[in-house]
Parts: C-alpha cells; sequence; structure tokens
C-alpha cells in the first residue's frame, strides 16, 4: 500500500526524489505517513485538500483488498 | 501529431539533431528509419541518412504511464481502452474488478480521474490543457440515466403533492445532471444548498 501512495505522490510531484513513504503497520490499520519537499506540498494537497483527498479515496480502494483501513498522513 | 524529417551522417546523428531542434529528450519521440545511409568510399559516394522523428502524445503516454503503475500497485485484473477526441482523453476501464476503481457512487472514479488529470497535464509541452474523462463500463452514461429518471420522478411528485423535495448529497456533476434534466420544466425550480460533500439539490414549485 505504501508502494501505490509513493508511486502516486511521485506522478505529482516536481521532485520525485524527495518523495518519502514510512508504513506504519498495526493489526486492522496501517498508517502510511507521506512527506515530500516543502515546494512540492501543495501538489499533494491542493486547495481546500482536493488533491490529497483523492489520494486518500484511492488509496482507500485499493485497502478493501487488503481488508485494512489505511490512513494517508501528509507530513 | 508533430513530426520532422531529418538528416545527418548517421542515423544517430540525424536523431540528435533532431532532438535539440524540438528540444525535447528521446523517450519523447519515435523514430522512423527512412534511409539509412551509408559512409561511402573515402567520403565519396556517401549516402545521408534520414529519419523521421514523431514527437508522442505526452498527456496520452502519462495518462497510460499513470493508469499501468495504479492498477500494477493495486493488483487487480483491469483493462482499459484509451481513446482521443478534440482535446479529451476517454479512457474506459474493464474487467471484472472494475467495482473497486468506481466506489461508492462513482467516488473513487471521480478521484482517479482528477489524479490522472493533473499528472497527465502536469509537464506539458504543447501547453494545451487536456481533459481526462475516465469510465468504467459506462458507468457514467449508466448513472446519467438514472439521475435523469429519480429528476422527472421527483419533479413528478413535486407537482402532485405541491411541496419542496430535497435530494440527498451529491457532487458538482451529478448535481449538474439534476439541474440540466429539469431546466426545461416551467413549473420547476431547482437550486443547491449546503457545503460539499453534503450539498444537495432541491426541487420546488415555481
Amino acid at each position: 500500500m505504501g508502494e501505490l501512495v509513493k508511486f502516486i505522490a511521485k506522478s505529482l510531484v516536481d521532485n520525485p526524489d524527495a518523495v518519502q513513504i514510512n508504513e506504519i503497520e498495526g493489526e486492522q490499520s496501517i498508517i502510511i505517513e507521506l512527506k515530500v519537499a516543502p515546494e512540492d506540498m501543495g501538489k499533494v494537497i491542493g486547495k481546500q485538500g482536493r488533491i490529497a483527498k483523492a489520494i486518500r479515496t484511492v488509496v482507500k480502494a485499493a485497502a478493501t483488498k487488503e481488508k485494512k483501513r489505511v490512513v494517508v498522513e501528509i507530513i | 501529431m508533430r513530426e520532422i524529417i531529418k538528416t545527418g551522417k548517421t542515423v544517430e546523428e540525424a536523431i540528435n539533431a533532431g532532438l535539440i531542434e524540438l528540444g525535447i529528450s528521446r523517450d519523447m519521440v519515435d523514430i522512423e528509419v527512412i534511409d539509412e545511409g551509408s559512409k561511402g568510399f573515402l567520403g565519396l559516394l556517401g549516402k545521408q541518412a534520414i529519419v523521421k522523428i514523431i514527437v508522442k502524445d505526452v498527456v496520452k503516454e502519462n495518462v497510460k504511464k499513470f493508469l499501468d503503475g495504479i492498477i500494477k500497485l493495486i493488483g487487480i485484473d483491469v483493462e482499459y481502452d484509451i481513446d482521443e477526441k478534440d482535446n479529451s482523453i476517454l479512457v474506459n476501464l474493464k474487467g471484472n474488478e472494475v467495482g473497486l476503481l468506481i466506489g461508492y457512487r462513482g467516488e473513487t472514479l471521480d478521484s482517479l480521474q482528477y489524479l490522472t488529470s493533473l499528472v497527465a497535464n502536469k509537464k506539458n509541452i504543447e501547453g494545451i490543457h487536456k481533459r481526462i474523462l475516465l469510465d468504467a463500463e459506462n458507468y457514467r452514461a449508466k448513472r446519467e440515466k438514472i439521475l435523469i429518471n429519480l429528476a422527472n420522478k421527483i419533479a413528478k411528485k413535486v407537482k402532485q403533492e405541491n411541496r419542496s423535495i430535497t435530494l440527498e448529497p451529491m457532487n458538482a456533476n451529478e448535481r449538474r445532471i439534476i439541474h440540466l434534466a429539469l431546466q426545461d420544466d416551467p413549473d420547476i425550480e431547482t437550486f443547491s444548498e449546503g457545503e460539499e460533500p453534503n450539498r444537495r439539490v432541491t426541487i420546488s414549485l415555481k
């Protein structure tokens, strides 16, 4: 699931090499921390969080296959 | 589609000259060798190499690259057709597991469409913003039909019962379908109220 977030983020930003992912896996949920270059923050958040919401929706759909709750946090 | 014909001492030289002229990198073009050229003898009777350099449709390539990556990483059995019309790129996803990419009320499909559009138009050398339309097993057309039927049914009820009726929350595109379906009804007016994502259409008498 982290790879999916990483791929989406890398596709959106101007500095793909600066994209970092940290996965914290619990019993029922996975927290995916996404870190991008400061100047790319807008590219993964968007106006009123529209891009972040779209990323979360797609990742949530992917997670239903694994029957786990996934939380994407942009830090 | 843009293409140029270039000549050079060798195929490689011709290609490089063309890429410099176009100002783009090798992965953004397709090459067709028209004549490989020949060295000749002692520089005499040599023939120039001729190549045709075709600039790839960058936006379309970006769409493919992005969707292929998503499908592979989610690990689902989904394929798609990709078509281009005017300034829109139309993608139709299909396969057994396509429902996963549609989501509740098309929520996932809309999100994926939005992300694809951002990625595809990001590095666009032609500078033309292309609209990306994602559909899955004709979900959008089916949904539109359902919404138009709903709008007409509710409008009838509004007239019969002489009261306003508020529909459930819908996204902007779905609300638009409702408004358009009833705009020509002389007795009915429609308006949206509330904040996203709980914005709802109300159908009432004029």
